[in-house]
Protein backbone atom coordinates (compact mmCIF):
# COMPACT_ATOMS: atom_id res chain seq x y z
CA UNK A 1 0.00 0.00 0.00
CA UNK A 2 1.14 3.05 -0.90
CA UNK A 3 1.71 6.69 1.26
CA UNK A 4 -1.58 8.44 -0.29
CA UNK A 5 -3.33 4.97 -0.06
CA UNK A 6 -2.80 4.47 3.41
CA UNK A 7 -3.77 8.41 4.04
CA UNK A 8 -6.88 7.49 2.26
CA UNK A 9 -7.92 4.97 4.46
CA UNK A 10 -6.86 6.39 7.69
CA UNK A 11 -8.71 9.65 6.75
CA UNK A 12 -12.16 8.77 7.70
CA UNK A 13 -10.73 7.81 11.42
CA UNK A 14 -7.86 9.28 12.46
CA UNK A 15 -9.91 12.01 14.36
CA UNK A 16 -11.96 9.38 16.11
CA UNK A 17 -8.56 7.51 17.12
CA UNK A 18 -7.44 10.94 18.70
CA UNK A 19 -11.04 12.04 20.30
CA UNK A 20 -10.64 8.40 22.12
CA UNK A 21 -6.86 9.09 23.05
CA UNK A 22 -7.99 12.23 24.43
CA UNK A 23 -11.15 11.55 25.68
CA UNK A 24 -8.45 8.98 27.68
CA UNK A 25 -5.65 10.69 28.59
CA UNK A 26 -6.54 14.08 28.53
CA UNK A 27 -3.65 16.03 28.09
CA UNK A 28 -3.58 17.10 24.12
CA UNK A 29 -0.28 16.05 23.47
CA UNK A 30 -0.25 12.70 24.95
CA UNK A 31 -3.38 12.18 22.95
CA UNK A 32 -1.99 13.43 19.56
CA UNK A 33 1.42 11.44 20.59
CA UNK A 34 -0.95 8.26 21.29
CA UNK A 35 -2.40 9.20 17.86
CA UNK A 36 0.61 9.17 16.08
CA UNK A 37 2.04 5.80 17.74
CA UNK A 38 -0.93 4.12 16.70
CA UNK A 39 -0.95 5.67 13.09
CA UNK A 40 2.99 4.50 12.83
CA UNK A 41 2.04 0.84 13.82
CA UNK A 42 -0.43 0.75 11.42
CA UNK A 43 1.94 2.23 8.98
CA UNK A 44 4.52 -0.59 9.72
CA UNK A 45 1.80 -3.46 8.81
CA UNK A 46 0.44 -2.09 5.93
CA UNK A 47 0.48 -4.80 4.33
CA UNK A 48 -1.57 -6.85 6.44
CA UNK A 49 -3.98 -4.15 6.37
CA UNK A 50 -6.16 -5.35 3.47
CA UNK A 51 -6.51 -8.75 5.64
CA UNK A 52 -8.27 -7.07 8.51
CA UNK A 53 -11.65 -6.02 7.10
CA UNK A 54 -12.57 -3.22 9.69
CA UNK A 55 -9.57 -0.80 9.73
CA UNK A 56 -11.44 1.43 12.05
CA UNK A 57 -12.27 -1.20 14.62
CA UNK A 58 -9.10 -2.28 14.45
CA UNK A 59 -7.20 0.91 14.94
CA UNK A 60 -10.07 2.52 17.96
CA UNK A 61 -9.02 -1.50 19.93
CA UNK A 62 -5.52 -0.50 19.35
CA UNK A 63 -5.85 3.01 20.69
CA UNK A 64 -7.86 1.99 23.69
CA UNK A 65 -5.51 -0.81 24.36
CA UNK A 66 -2.48 2.29 24.21
CA UNK A 67 -4.14 4.65 26.03
CA UNK A 68 -4.87 2.25 29.11
CA UNK A 69 -1.83 0.85 29.00
CA UNK A 70 -0.17 4.12 28.84
CA UNK A 71 -2.80 5.26 32.12
CA UNK A 72 -1.68 2.38 34.09
CA UNK A 73 2.06 2.89 33.50
CA UNK A 74 1.72 6.51 34.64
CA UNK A 75 -0.30 5.85 37.38
CA UNK A 76 2.08 3.41 38.69
CA UNK A 77 4.72 5.96 38.07
CA UNK A 78 3.69 9.15 39.58
CA UNK A 79 0.98 10.87 41.18
CA UNK A 80 -1.99 12.37 39.45
CA UNK A 81 -3.41 15.71 39.84
CA UNK A 82 -6.77 15.13 41.16
CA UNK A 83 -8.82 18.69 40.25
CA UNK A 84 -12.22 16.95 41.58
CA UNK A 85 -12.08 18.33 44.73
CA UNK A 86 -11.23 21.89 43.53
CA UNK A 87 -13.85 24.02 43.01
CA UNK A 88 -15.10 26.96 40.89
CA UNK A 89 -16.26 29.57 43.00
CA UNK A 90 -16.76 32.40 40.44
CA UNK A 91 -19.22 31.57 38.66
CA UNK A 92 -19.86 33.68 36.00
CA UNK A 93 -23.32 36.24 35.81
CA UNK A 94 -23.03 36.16 32.18
CA UNK A 95 -24.95 33.67 29.93
CA UNK A 96 -22.38 32.96 27.71
CA UNK A 97 -19.60 32.84 29.77
CA UNK A 98 -21.78 29.99 31.80
CA UNK A 99 -22.55 28.17 28.51
CA UNK A 100 -18.49 28.43 27.81
CA UNK A 101 -18.40 27.01 31.38
CA UNK A 102 -20.72 24.29 31.33
CA UNK A 103 -18.93 22.94 28.36
CA UNK A 104 -16.04 23.03 30.38
CA UNK A 105 -17.66 21.58 33.40
CA UNK A 106 -18.84 18.75 31.12
CA UNK A 107 -15.63 18.02 30.26
CA UNK A 108 -14.16 18.15 33.88
CA UNK A 109 -17.17 15.89 34.73
CA UNK A 110 -16.33 13.20 32.02
CA UNK A 111 -12.46 13.11 33.44
CA UNK A 112 -13.98 11.75 36.58
CA UNK A 113 -16.22 9.03 35.29
CA UNK A 114 -14.14 5.61 35.52
CA UNK A 115 -12.35 4.77 32.36
CA UNK A 116 -14.99 2.36 30.61
CA UNK A 117 -18.20 4.51 31.27
CA UNK A 118 -15.61 7.49 29.54
CA UNK A 119 -15.24 4.97 26.47
CA UNK A 120 -18.80 3.71 26.22
CA UNK A 121 -19.50 7.98 26.89
CA UNK A 122 -17.38 8.78 24.20
CA UNK A 123 -18.04 5.93 21.24
CA UNK A 124 -21.95 6.44 21.71
CA UNK A 125 -22.44 10.29 22.15
CA UNK A 126 -19.87 11.80 20.81
CA UNK A 127 -18.96 9.19 17.98
CA UNK A 128 -22.79 7.76 17.72
CA UNK A 129 -21.46 4.38 17.48
CA UNK A 130 -23.86 0.94 17.85
CA UNK A 131 -24.34 -0.69 20.62
CA UNK A 132 -23.12 -3.88 18.95
CA UNK A 133 -19.72 -1.96 17.62
CA UNK A 134 -19.04 -0.51 20.85
CA UNK A 135 -19.65 -4.04 22.64
CA UNK A 136 -17.29 -5.56 20.13
CA UNK A 137 -14.83 -2.48 20.54
CA UNK A 138 -14.47 -2.93 24.32
CA UNK A 139 -14.99 -6.54 24.51
CA UNK A 140 -18.37 -6.55 26.84
CA UNK A 141 -21.87 -7.57 26.33
CA UNK A 142 -24.41 -4.99 24.08
CA UNK A 143 -26.28 -4.80 27.65
CA UNK A 144 -23.09 -4.27 30.01
CA UNK A 145 -22.54 -1.57 27.08
CA UNK A 146 -26.39 -0.07 28.06
CA UNK A 147 -26.00 0.02 31.52
CA UNK A 148 -22.94 1.32 31.64
CA UNK A 149 -23.75 3.43 29.41
CA UNK A 150 -27.20 4.64 31.54
CA UNK A 151 -24.73 5.42 34.43
CA UNK A 152 -22.21 7.63 32.94
CA UNK A 153 -25.18 9.50 31.46
CA UNK A 154 -26.51 9.90 34.73
CA UNK A 155 -23.47 10.56 36.58
CA UNK A 156 -22.98 13.54 34.04
CA UNK A 157 -26.58 15.07 34.66
CA UNK A 158 -26.45 14.55 38.11
CA UNK A 159 -22.75 16.39 38.58
CA UNK A 160 -24.50 19.46 36.14
CA UNK A 161 -27.83 19.92 37.84
CA UNK A 162 -25.46 19.62 41.16
CA UNK A 163 -23.45 22.60 39.53
CA UNK A 164 -25.83 24.72 38.46
CA UNK A 165 -27.71 24.62 41.59
CA UNK A 166 -24.67 25.86 43.19
CA UNK A 167 -24.54 28.75 41.15
CA UNK A 168 -27.89 29.84 42.58
CA UNK A 169 -28.21 28.48 46.07
CA UNK B 1 -40.77 19.82 19.01
CA UNK B 2 -43.39 19.00 21.02
CA UNK B 3 -42.43 18.92 24.66
CA UNK B 4 -44.08 15.34 25.76
CA UNK B 5 -41.97 13.72 23.19
CA UNK B 6 -38.62 15.46 23.97
CA UNK B 7 -39.03 14.40 27.60
CA UNK B 8 -39.82 10.80 26.77
CA UNK B 9 -36.63 10.49 24.54
CA UNK B 10 -34.65 11.61 27.27
CA UNK B 11 -36.24 9.39 30.04
CA UNK B 12 -35.36 7.18 27.32
CA UNK B 13 -31.49 8.56 26.85
CA UNK B 14 -30.73 8.28 30.62
CA UNK B 15 -31.85 4.97 30.28
CA UNK B 16 -29.90 3.97 27.78
CA UNK B 17 -33.20 2.96 25.21
CA UNK B 18 -32.75 5.43 22.70
CA UNK B 19 -31.47 4.75 19.08
CA UNK B 20 -28.99 6.79 17.70
CA UNK B 21 -31.20 8.14 15.62
CA UNK B 22 -33.53 9.44 18.52
CA UNK B 23 -30.21 10.78 20.42
CA UNK B 24 -29.49 12.88 16.92
CA UNK B 25 -32.83 14.37 17.55
CA UNK B 26 -32.17 15.17 21.38
CA UNK B 27 -29.47 17.01 19.89
CA UNK B 28 -30.54 19.17 17.17
CA UNK B 29 -32.90 20.02 19.70
CA UNK B 30 -30.97 21.19 22.64
CA UNK B 31 -28.58 22.80 19.80
CA UNK B 32 -31.31 25.37 19.08
CA UNK B 33 -31.94 28.58 21.13
CA UNK B 34 -35.44 28.13 22.60
CA UNK B 35 -35.34 25.37 25.18
CA UNK B 36 -37.83 25.44 27.98
CA UNK B 37 -36.27 26.28 31.48
CA UNK B 38 -36.85 23.07 33.06
CA UNK B 39 -34.85 21.79 30.52
CA UNK B 40 -32.04 23.78 29.91
CA UNK B 41 -29.71 21.82 32.47
CA UNK B 42 -29.39 19.45 29.93
CA UNK B 43 -28.60 21.75 26.77
CA UNK B 44 -24.81 21.94 27.71
CA UNK B 45 -24.24 18.32 28.36
CA UNK B 46 -25.70 17.80 24.39
CA UNK B 47 -24.09 20.64 23.15
CA UNK B 48 -21.03 19.43 24.20
CA UNK B 49 -20.95 16.42 22.62
CA UNK B 50 -21.45 18.29 19.32
CA UNK B 51 -18.46 20.57 20.43
CA UNK B 52 -16.13 17.42 21.49
CA UNK B 53 -17.19 15.59 17.82
CA UNK B 54 -15.24 18.72 16.06
CA UNK B 55 -11.68 18.48 17.69
CA UNK B 56 -9.24 17.01 15.00
CA UNK B 57 -6.41 15.25 14.69
CA UNK B 58 -3.76 17.87 13.38
CA UNK B 59 -0.43 16.29 14.10
CA UNK B 60 1.50 15.42 10.97
CA UNK B 61 2.61 12.06 10.33
CA UNK B 62 6.55 11.69 9.19
CA UNK B 63 5.80 8.22 7.24
CA UNK B 64 8.71 7.09 5.31
CA UNK B 65 8.00 5.26 2.11
CA UNK B 66 7.86 1.66 2.78
CA UNK B 67 10.52 0.80 0.14
CA UNK B 68 13.24 2.04 2.12
CA UNK B 69 14.03 -1.57 3.70
CA UNK B 70 14.02 -3.41 0.71
CA UNK B 71 16.69 -1.26 -0.92
CA UNK B 72 18.63 -1.18 2.34
CA UNK B 73 18.37 -5.11 2.00
CA UNK B 74 20.15 -4.52 -1.92
CA UNK B 75 22.69 -2.46 -0.63
CA UNK B 76 23.65 -4.93 2.00
CA UNK B 77 23.95 -7.48 0.21
CA UNK B 78 25.96 -5.39 -2.56
CA UNK B 79 28.10 -4.68 -0.78
CA UNK B 80 28.90 -8.21 0.14
CA UNK B 81 29.38 -9.31 -2.78
CA UNK B 82 31.59 -6.54 -3.84
CA UNK B 83 34.05 -7.21 -0.41
CA UNK B 84 34.31 -11.20 -1.93
CA UNK B 85 34.67 -10.23 -5.39
CA UNK B 86 37.20 -8.51 -4.45
CA UNK B 87 39.10 -11.02 -2.22
CA UNK B 88 38.55 -13.61 -4.41
CA UNK B 89 39.42 -11.70 -7.33
CA UNK B 90 42.94 -10.99 -6.08
CA UNK B 91 43.65 -14.53 -5.28
CA UNK B 92 42.22 -15.24 -9.25
CA UNK B 93 44.59 -12.81 -10.41
CA UNK B 94 47.40 -13.96 -8.31
CA UNK B 95 47.24 -17.72 -9.65
CA UNK B 96 46.97 -16.20 -12.79
CA UNK B 97 50.09 -14.85 -12.37
CA UNK B 98 51.84 -17.72 -11.22
CA UNK B 99 50.78 -19.73 -14.17
CA UNK B 100 51.90 -17.02 -16.89
CA UNK B 101 55.67 -17.41 -14.47
CA UNK B 102 55.31 -20.80 -15.02
CA UNK B 103 54.69 -20.76 -18.73
CA UNK B 104 57.69 -18.22 -18.99
CA UNK B 105 60.07 -20.70 -17.42
CA UNK B 106 58.78 -23.71 -19.14
CA UNK B 107 59.70 -21.82 -22.34
CA UNK B 108 62.61 -20.61 -21.48
CA UNK B 109 63.95 -24.16 -20.51
CA UNK B 110 62.20 -25.72 -23.23
CA UNK B 111 64.39 -23.01 -25.25
CA UNK B 112 67.72 -24.03 -23.27
CA UNK B 113 66.60 -27.56 -23.95
CA UNK B 114 66.21 -26.86 -27.61
CA UNK B 115 69.78 -25.40 -27.36
CA UNK B 116 71.55 -28.38 -25.89
CA UNK B 117 70.25 -30.60 -28.40
CA UNK B 118 71.79 -28.87 -30.90
CA UNK B 119 75.07 -28.85 -28.64
CA UNK B 120 74.65 -32.64 -28.93
CA UNK B 121 73.88 -33.14 -32.53
CA UNK B 122 77.55 -31.01 -33.28
CA UNK B 123 78.87 -33.05 -30.93
CA UNK B 124 77.85 -36.11 -32.77
CA UNK B 125 79.08 -34.47 -35.62
CA UNK B 126 82.56 -34.50 -33.41
CA UNK B 127 82.35 -38.38 -32.82
CA UNK B 128 81.92 -39.80 -36.29
CA UNK B 129 84.62 -37.62 -37.12
CA UNK B 130 86.82 -39.24 -34.25
CA UNK B 131 85.84 -42.33 -35.70
CA UNK B 132 86.54 -41.66 -38.94
CA UNK B 133 90.09 -40.29 -37.69
CA UNK B 134 90.64 -43.47 -35.47
CA UNK B 135 89.91 -45.99 -38.92
CA UNK B 136 92.71 -43.61 -40.52
CA UNK B 137 94.77 -43.73 -37.97
CA UNK B 138 94.20 -47.46 -38.25
CA UNK B 139 94.91 -47.78 -41.61
CA UNK B 140 98.42 -46.01 -41.34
Amino acid sequence: MQQTEFLDVILPFKDKLYRLAKRLLVSKEEAEDATQEILMKLWSKNKKMNGYNNVEAYAMIMTKNFCLDRLKSKQAANLRLVHTNYKDENVSLQTQVEVRDSLCWIEKIMETLPEQQKMVLQLRDVEHYEYAEIAELLDMSSSAVRVSLSRARKTVRDKLVQKHNYGIQ
Amino acid sequence: MEFNNIEKLLEGYFEGTTTVAEEKMLREYFMKEDVPLHLKNYAPMFQYFSVAKEERFVKQLPLKPRKNSYLKWISVAAVGILVFGIYFGRSYQEQKKAEFAYRETKKALSLLATNLGRGTEKVAYLKEFEEAKQKIYNRN
